[in-house]
């Protein structure tokens, strides 16, 4: 009854076209926005904006690049950790060399040289698919882990191998270092990811997303009608390691501060930004957030429940949780194996019917 | 008239209220530990005597100077990530986290920085980052009783005195095996320095996490024939390295583990082979002092011990104890300086800077002999930076002291932690204070 497009007219082909045709999806995306900007910042308290909002907003936009590469274009990769700990050196090696270009410009140029690495490595793509090239983008992620532990140069010649990220100001406005308030981190990475989440929902439905999922679906049919695989197999890995190489960047710089390369981008952040956008729905922007929502959420949010709620002892609420999520994903994926972004769809088709469904 | 007495009477009750309130005040210690993951093995036993001796102090004396101990446990897997989210969540809890003992140089090194925002000292006994020695740089980080580069020296001065003199390191051949982090990466600045200055070669061997795939490494061990070698592990890794290293016959006795890869989880998977294993130690292993009778007497017997009864006296449940003693003996003194048992965190950081646990103060503690002297101040937070060696008899199934306490080279470590703190005061504008 009340979402239904009966009665919204389209006159012209941009109106048609537009990025959410419906008018009541475009009420719900600004209330969406004017809740993420005006209510969450002031409503809810530091711990949750630090240990809990920050990292899903950063994993959400890591897990968006990976969807771009996965889900639209089909190539499966494991290489997303190493990729993010491109975008970290990047930014750490930029902040401390031209802190004064601003940590914007810096947060979009560490994407850049992520995705230019990214689409070295995406080369083998030409050749090989599906499992073989999850092999060969595995290989990238031990050797750029291995490159950051063994070159010295990465980590400014520190005793321990570790970065830290200097302070930084944004229009005097401190943004990075132990000083910067959960506050000013959270609108610094809202803004961004708000923004990209945007550009890729636009990417998808357009020229070159379409080559994307031509390619995905059926690679040889795409070529006959004309796309060009080279193209648009490299550019989803550039458009994909730029996503992750910026989601990297604020990983490391916002939210953790400091960083190794061993235990912050090791395998299991490839995986866990794999099971992010597998729960939450390839091919969807919106699964990317609901997966990276789940994976992020339910881990703390189980252990607050059960160590603060019930005051269970926290060494076995640990070992509760992990069964739980291991137990949560496969109800998901045995439910709803196209995604939790599916049940959105599904619920909104439903919602079109209510109350008279035939 | 009337609303004078009024007053008066009601302020009069409001004293003993808030008397009672000040004898009722709870101290917060939030305890990250792991009891789960591939580092559990030597996490528990350090959680339970961290846990043990503070619940001993709860149930014997009823505190600290009548203030009650508020243990808050978390758990991190020695995840860095978790630590953080864990320290995010316990530092507000109750009247607000008094000190930090992360158990873990990766969360140790996130939560430097923020300590001095938070204004809650951090208390990375002999681990985390060396250079916080330097208190006027690092006024909220305390690392005694000695760093990892004290640490490093001794071993080049245990192995200078077992050749017959320093001047045989020359064109000797040292191996670190060490874990693949900045934990294991701390030792290589300072054992470079000293491979400079007595001529000896290091060969450095890199494990990744978790550990468990060490057959490269002793291989290339047993291809290169090191004269010594020197280990910095932690978790599996330990148990790992030193099977590895009885099944390719390296003479154990030659073969050095730091304080973090010397207990009983270590040595006892590779059996007889491990006969003779060396580790550092700041500590006495075992159970027969009389704070662990006491506690056996008021925790366990209560059933509120957090581990088993036959575990009580290893040495990870002495380096537990060892913590929470300085801990609360840091506390104690916050308490003497500023004259109020509630204290926060500011004022327990006054008290570590001003602690001085004497030989004669351990013996009243019940741990007479257990460990060396410390004494704190403004500039110097690792203390006496004195380290020994013990080593494992595995027929016994004991670890024994088996050297003095070393003094450190501090020739060697003394400039490198004066470059490396300066190096964090400029990257992250701190301005050394003033100790006088």
């Amino acid at each position: 009854m009340i979402y239904r497009e009966t009665g919204q007219f389209k006159a012209d082909y941009a109106a048609d076209q537009a990025l959410f045709p419906i008018k009541q999806d475009r009420y719900v995306i600004l209330a969406v926005l004017f809740i993420t900007f005006a209510v969450v910042p002031f409503w809810l308290n530091q711990y949750w904006l630090n240990a809990i909002v920050l990292p899903f907003l950063i994993y959400a936009l890591a897990a968006l690049g990976l969807n771009i590469l996965t889900g639209y274009c089909g190539q499966l990769s494991l290489g997303t950790g190493g990729f993010m700990a491109v975008g970290a050196y990047s930014i750490y090696k930029l902040m401390v060399a031209i802190p004064e270009v601003g940590f914007i410009p810096l947060v979009l140029l560490s994407g850049l040289i992520t995705a230019a690495v990214g689409t070295l490595f995406g080369l083998p793509s030409l050749r090989i698919k599906g499992f073989y090239l999850a092999v060969a983008t595995l290989a990238s992620q031990f050797f750029l882990i291995w490159m950051f532990n063994k070159v010295e140069w990465f980590n400014n010649y520190n005793a321990t191998g570790m970065i830290t990220s200097p302070p930084m100001e944004f229009f005097g406005v401190i943004i990075t270092g132990p000083s910067a308030t959960p506050t000013a981190k959270y609108f610094i990475v809202v803004s961004i990811v708000a923004v990209f989440a945007l550009v890729a929902k636009n990417l998808a439905r357009g020229r070159i997303g379409r080559n994307w999922m031509a390619i995905r679906d059926m690679d040889i049919a795409a070529e006959l009608i004309g796309v060009r695989p080279l193209i648009a197999k490299l550019s989803a890995f550039a458009v994909s390691s730029f996503y992750i190489g910026m989601a990297g960047a604020l990983y490391f710089a916002v939210w953790l501060g400091s960083a190794e390369p061993t235990e912050a981008f090791d395998i299991n952040q490839s995986f866990l930004v794999l099971f992010m956008i597998i729960i939450g729905g390839l091919g969807s922007v919106l699964g990317s957030f609901l997966g990276a929502g789940f994976l992020v959420l339910m881990p703390i949010l189980l252990k607050n429940i059960m160590v603060d709620g019930f005051g269970t002892d926290s060494a076995l609420a640990a070992h509760i949780e992990i069964m739980t999520v291991g137990v949560l994903i496969i109800m998901f994926l045995i439910v709803e194996p196209h995604g939790l972004a599916r049940l959105w769809r599904i619920a909104k088709e439903k919602l079109r019917l209510w109350p008279f469904p035939y | 008239m009337k609303l004078i007495s009024k007053t008066i009477t009601a302020a009069l009750l409001a004293v003993p209220l808030l008397s009672g309130a000040a004898s009722a005040a709870t101290l917060t210690i939030p305890t990250l530990d792991y009891r789960t993951g591939p580092y559990a093995p030597n996490g528990i036993p350090f959680a339970n005597g961290f846990s043990d001796y503070l619940t001993l102090l709860n149930e014997r004396d009823g505190g600290i100077n009548g203030a009650k101990i508020n243990l808050t446990p978390c758990e991190t897997a020695y995840n860095t990530k978790r630590g953080v989210e864990c320290y995010e969540n316990t530092k507000g809890q109750g009247s607000g986290a008094l000190v930090y003992q992360p158990l873990s140089t990766g969360i140790t090194y996130q939560l430097i920085p923020k300590s001095s925002v938070d204004k809650i000292p951090i208390f990375s006994m002999g681990y985390g980052r060396t250079s916080a020695a330097n208190g006027k740089v690092f006024p909220w980080v305390f690392n005694f009783p000695a760093t990892y580069w004290s640490q490093a020296t001794v071993f080049v001065q245990y192995i200078g005195d077992k050749e017959g003199g320093m001047a045989n390191l020359k064109g000797k051949k040292i191996a670190l095996v060490y874990h693949n982090s900045a934990y294991g990466k701390e030792p290589i600045r300072t054992l470079e320095s000293a491979a400079a200055k007595y001529g000896f070669e290091l060969m450095l061997l890199p494990v990744d996490h978790p550990g468990q795939e060490q057959k490269a490494t002793w291989l290339q061990i047993r291809k290169e024939r090191p004269d010594w070698v020197m280990m910095w592990g932690w978790g599996v890794m330990n148990q790992v390295a030193i099977k590895e290293a009885a099944s390719i016959r390296f003479p154990m006795d030659h073969f050095i583990g730091v304080w973090w890869s010397g207990s009983e989880n270590d040595v006892l998977p590779a059996g007889d082979g491990a006969h003779g294993y060396l580790s550092g130690a700041f500590h006495q292993p075992g159970d027969n002092f009389p704070a662990h009778d006491d506690i056996k007497k008021y925790v366990y017997d209560n059933g509120k011990g957090h581990g088993e009864r036959e575990r009580i006296g290893e040495v990870l449940y002495n380096r537990g104890l060892v913590a929470a003693m300085w801990t609360s003996e840091a506390i104690r003194k916050a308490m003497e300086i500023h004259g109020t048992n509630e204290v926060n965190g500011v004022m327990v950081r006054d008290g570590f800077e001003a602690l001085d646990v004497d030989e004669k103060r351990l013996t009243e503690l019940g741990l007479p002999g257990f460990t060396i002297p410390v004494k704190i101040s403004c500039d110097n937070h690792e203390g006496p930076g004195k380290v020994a060696l013990q080593q494992w008899d595995a027929k016994a199934k004991k670890w024994n002291l088996v050297s003095d306490f070393y003094e450190p080279l501090r020739d060697i470590t003394g400039p490198l932690i004066a470059e490396d703190s300066a190096q964090y005061a400029a990257e992250n504008n701190v301005v050394p204070r003033i100790c006088n």
